[in-house]
Order: C-alpha cells, then sequence, then structure tokens
C-alpha cells in the first residue's frame, strides 16, 4: 500500500531565460543537425557490404550437423520439437540403420516462417544435432519453399560448416551420452 | 519567332510552359533532395539505388503513384474527395503566375525594353499570392472531411485553425514591406530595395523577415507546424483515406506550397533576382543573359529557402496545439502589429529607407520583447491545469 507520505511529487524544472525564448534552442538543434550533415555515414550497402557478424552466437537458419562419418547427427530423440516454443519442427523417427544408436530422423522438418530463433532447440539436442548458423539472408517465393527438410537442412549444414564448426564434434550417437546400456558414464560433451 | 515573343503575351505563354515544366521537376527533385538531406542529418546515404545517385528516384516514385490502384473509399463525398487533391495541387500551382522572375528584357537588343520576365503583371500581385495562399487550406479541409474519416477531420480542423491563425502575422509582416515600398506590385518592390541609398528589406526589418519565415512554415503546414499531419496521433492527416496518384497531388502540392512561400519571401525581403554590386543583374540589364542569369540567382534563392525548410524539417519538434495558438497570438501577432505601427512612423517621418531608424527601432522592438517574454509567467501546460490546486514542491516526510 502506497501511503501519501511515500509520494515524491517532482516539479517540472523551470526553464531557463534561454529555454523559455525558444529560439536559442532551435539554433542549438540546428547547429547539431548541421554537424551530422557532414559527418561519415555509417550505412552498409547491404547486399554488397555485409556486416561482421559474432559467428558464434548469432542465431540464424537452422541446420543438421553431420557427424565425422557424413550422416546426420540426429538421433530423434524429438527434445527440440519438444521445447521449441513456436512448434515449427516435426520429426519423423524410425529404426536407425547404424549400430551406435537406436533411431534416426526419417524426416526432419523446420517451418522456418514459424521459428522464433530463440535458440532452444539448439540447447535441448543432446547430441548437438541441431544448430543455429549466422546465415540470416533466407528467402523464398512461396511458404513451402520456407519449410526446410532434412537434405536442405544438411545443406545449410556443409555450407556453414567452414565458417562455423560444429561445437562438439566427437559427440554422435550415444557416444557423448552414454552407451547404449543406459550408463551415464561420459555426462554431455567431451 | 522573336517578333511574337516580343509581344507580352506570346511571352508570358513561353514562360508558363517553361515555369510549368521546371516547377513540376523542381517538385519531385525536393521530394528527393528532403529524403537526401533526413539521410545526411542522420548519418544515413538516402535513396542512391535508382540510378546515378538515386538521382531517378522520382521518376520511380512518380511512376508508382501512376500505377497504383486508384482507390475511392466506399462512404466518402465523392465529388469532394475527388476536389480536394486537384484543389491542393492546383492553387499551390497557380501561384507562381506573378512572381517576377527576371525583370524587363530586351528580346532583339535595340536598346527598347520590350517584355517583362513575368508571366503575368498584375497591380496587385501581392494580394494574389496572399489570395491564394489563403485557398490553398481548402485543399485541406476538404480533404480531411470528404474523407468521412475522424483523424482525418481532425487534421484538417488543426490546420484550418492554425492556418487562419497564422495568416494574421503572415499579413502584418507583409504590410510592413509594402508600406515601406509603397506598392503591392511585385516587382516594384523588388524594384524598391535596389539602387543607390536602397537595400533589401531584410537589411531595414530583419523581425519582420523572421516573423514570416516563422509563418511560411505554418502556412506550408512544415514541421515544426505541420500538426495536420501528425502521423502518431491521427493516423496520417488529412489525405489519411488517399492513395496512388490523389495521394502524390497532395505531396507534390505541399512542395509546390514550399516553393511559391519561398519564392515570395525572396521577393519581399531579399531583393528577388537582385544581388547588390553584381553586374548583370540590376535593373537596367535587359539583355536575354541578364534575365537567364537573374532567373538563376532566384532559383538559387529559393533553394536556399527549400533547404532551410528541410533542415528545420529534420531538426524541430512539433508543436503542441495549445502552443501553436499561443506563438501566433500572444507572441508574433503582437510583435508583427508593433512592426507594422513602427513601419507607418518611419514613413510618416520619411525614413523609411534610413537603415540605422528602421533597423534600430527592430533592436528596441527585439529588447522589449525579450524583456517582457522573461517577465512573463511560463505558461502553465494542458496537464497542469486539471491539476488541484496543491503545493507542488514534496511535503516533508513524517517519518
Amino acid at each position: 500500500m502506497i501511503d501519501d507520505q511515500d509520494i515524491i511529487i517532482v516539479d517540472e524544472p523551470e526553464l531557463t531565460a534561454t529555454e523559455r525564448l525558444y529560439l536559442p534552442q532551435i539554433i542549438d538543434g540546428m547547429r547539431t543537425t548541421l554537424r551530422h550533415m557532414f559527418k561519415k555515414t555509417i550505412t552498409l550497402q547491404y547486399p554488397e557490404q555485409k556486416r561482421e557478424q559474432r559467428i558464434e552466437n548469432y542465431r540464424g537458419v537452422h541446420r543438421l550437423n553431420r557427424d565425422e562419418e557424413g550422416r546426420v547427427a540426429c538421433v530423434a530423440c524429438f527434445m527440440c520439437q519438444t521445447a521449441c516454443p513456436a512448434h515449427c519442427i516435426h520429426i519423423v523417427g524410425t529404426e536407425s540403420p547404424w549400430d551406435d544408436r537406436e533411431k534416426y530422423p526419417l524426416q526432419f522438418d523446420i517451418d522456418e516462417l514459424r521459428c522464433i530463433y530463440c535458440g532452444m532447440c539448439e540447447e535441448a539436442c543432446p547430441v548437438d544435432a541441431i544448430e543455429l548458423t549466422p546465415e540470416y539472408d533466407l528467402v523464398g517465393r512461396t511458404r513451402d519453399e520456407m519449410i526446410l527438410d532434412k537434405e536442405k537442412l544438411l545443406e545449410v549444414f556443409d555450407r556453414t560448416v567452414a565458417l562455423k564448426p560444429r561445437k562438439n564434434p566427437k559427440i554422435s550417437g550415444y557416444a557423448g551420452t552414454g552407451d547404449r546400456d543406459g550408463c551415464q558414464s561420459a555426462g554431455g560433451g567431451q | 519567332m522573336v517578333e511574337l515573343l516580343k509581344d507580352q503575351f506570346w511571352f508570358s505563354a513561353l514562360m508558363t510552359v517553361g515555369i510549368v515544366v521546371a516547377l513540376l521537376t523542381a517538385q519531385a527533385y525536393s521530394i528527393y533532395f528532403e529524403r537526401k538531406i533526413s539521410a545526411w542529418i542522420q548519418d544515413r546515404i538516402g535513396p542512391n539505388r535508382v540510378g546515378p545517385l538515386g538521382l531517378l528516384q522520382p521518376l520511380a516514385d512518380g511512376g508508382k503513384f501512376l500505377l497504383k490502384e486508384d482507390i475511392i473509399p466506399a462512404n466518402v463525398d465523392k465529388p469532394l474527395f475527388l476536389l480536394a487533391p486537384m484543389i491542393a495541387f492546383g492553387v499551390a500551382m497557380i501561384g507562381f503566375a506573378v512572381l517576377p522572375w527576371g525583370g524587363n528584357v530586351d528580346l532583339d537588343a535595340d536598346g527598347a525594353v520590350d517584355v517583362a520576365a513575368q508571366v503575368a503583371d498584375p497591380g496587385i500581385g501581392l494580394l494574389y499570392i496572399l489570395g491564394i495562399g489563403s485557398l490553398s487550406v481548402y485543399g485541406v479541409v476538404l480533404g480531411g472531411w470528404a474523407n468521412n474519416n475522424k483523424y482525418a477531420f481532425f487534421a484538417a480542423m488543426r490546420s484550418t485553425a492554425q492556418m487562419l491563425s497564422y495568416e494574421i502575422p503572415m499579413g502584418m509582416a507583409i504590410v510592413v514591406v509594402v508600406i515601406t515600398a509603397g506598392t503591392l506590385r511585385l516587382e516594384d518592390i523588388v524594384l524598391s530595395q535596389i539602387g543607390d541609398g536602397h537595400v533589401w528589406n531584410i537589411v531595414l526589418h530583419p523581425f519582420a523577415f523572421f516573423i514570416l519565415l516563422v509563418t511560411l512554415f505554418a502556412e506550408t503546414n512544415r514541421t515544426p507546424f505541420d500538426l495536420a499531419e501528425a502521423e502518431q496521433e491521427l493516423v496520417g492527416g488529412y489525405h489519411t483515406e488517399y492513395g496512388a496518384l490523389k495521394f502524390g497531388m497532395f505531396f507534390l502540392g505541399e512542395y509546390a506550397h514550399m516553393i511559391t512561400g519561398s519564392g515570395f519571401i525572396v521577393v519581399l525581403f531579399l531583393g528577388g533576382w537582385h544581388l547588390p554590386g553584381v553586374p548583370g543583374l540590376q535593373p537596367g540589364d535587359v539583355s536575354v543573359g541578364a534575365m537567364l542569369l537573374k532567373i538563376t540567382v532566384m532559383a538559387g534563392k529559393i533553394a536556399a529557402f527549400m533547404f532551410l525548410f528541410m533542415w528545420v524539417r529534420w531538426t524541430l519538434p512539433r508543436f503542441r496545439f495549445d502552443q501553436l495558438m499561443r506563438l501566433s497570438w500572444q507572441g508574433l501577432l503582437p510583435i508583427s502589429m508593433a512592426l507594422a505601427g513602427y513601419a507607418t512612423v518611419l514613413v510618416y517621418l520619411g525614413k523609411s529607407t534610413s537603415i540605422p531608424w528602421a533597423l534600430g527601432g527592430n533592436i528596441v522592438l527585439l529588447a522589449l520583447t525579450l524583456v517582457i517574454s522573461q517577465l512573463r509567467q511560463t505558461p502553465v501546460t494542458g496537464r497542469q491545469t486539471n491539476m488541484p490546486a496543491i503545493s507542488l514542491t514534496s511535503p516533508a516526510k513524517a517519518r
């Protein structure tokens, strides 16, 4: 509860003589804008020039990482789909043809128009298979085009891996999260 | 051809065509420079994609205005809705008819003056410009009214009140010049500022010049007086419902109005086409080359004022409505009336061209204004008027 005595009423500051005249203030302002007219511009001509980015931090288009053998690193655990606040990830998991994991994604779609680029999927992923890249100029002519499937997401990885290497390249399958028997030996990461 | 042009009628016809073409180009490029100057002030580059340096941007803009769908909303007053942009644009264009561009011209170099480089040279040129300037409020009012949109209507109402209020100090400032020059003919007003013992009116009456400048900002609805286009409060202002070329006409009309206003102030206070001491720019120079030089000088002066308009627009915030009204009725009006009164005294004493007398009076008046403005209380703003009458200082804490 706020009492009257807790309230401090602050007066509007009294105008000084020059402020009340208004004109000196105008001239001051015009001097400022005139000075800016001859300043160097900081504009970048976007498509030709591009801004320096903080590659590691930027949250742009997603990619699906490949492991060292070139396979998709995802184990179809649905963690990212569950974590996604925008519900833009759709995974169809199936039995893995490889020995080091039980499942792999048959289908992995991200609706880039629906995504809010919060990075929760990246944080949720136990095998660091999904990552956000510094690529920000994703365009398309239709909505369908903006739904990236597994192949396209892997392509994004191939495109950006030189710029931003995979965080934990050692992790694939259960190598980083424990063995198949569920023994939590290695913990998270290398 | 020259024989034909020696007739004032045909020369005026040629001038009309030339001025209309030049004016439309100038309006389009004013918009370009408006964008450029705003960009420079904000440390940006501005339009630079369409053509070299973005110089074809006005063409692209014009093309866009032409090709967009021409929407007439369902519940508008159709005739007025169509009429408003025409009035706004047309009225702004015809104001140019009486501006003196280049003095007298001797086309065939036989020593006799043939024509005046002016579309029309009526004896009441100044009244004509004032009348046309007042008509331009119709474009705004009809636009706001015909829209059937309450925000546009608010804008129109504000604009009307503003234009009416500022026309009075404007008229008073002009009266100063008229009394000093003793004529309403614009060419004669220019000539009265030229010659031995005569100086530009801005030297004699800087205060009146300043008042006319301020009122011109208000008359052309430019910042800081652009309450009719206060997007934050009024959606878009009086042209909210207009699109395509109809909006374009409002837009161009605004710039045409600015150019007319600049030309007006140049003629009244800055000697029109004259520059002191420059050969070729004196009343006696009547060759065709001198005429072109005079037109260039006049256009340059107008361009300088256009720059000032834009510079101010991107510097100053908008007035509140009560501040706007107070500035006109309690500030500019009494000062301009005093100035007009002083000008009559000067004429009575026969000192109307005496710099010490005219300037001295201006300085005394300025000092008086400063003293009075300091003595007066800071005006109570709208928010404070609704507060209960309590002490605004903080009460001592009881604890």
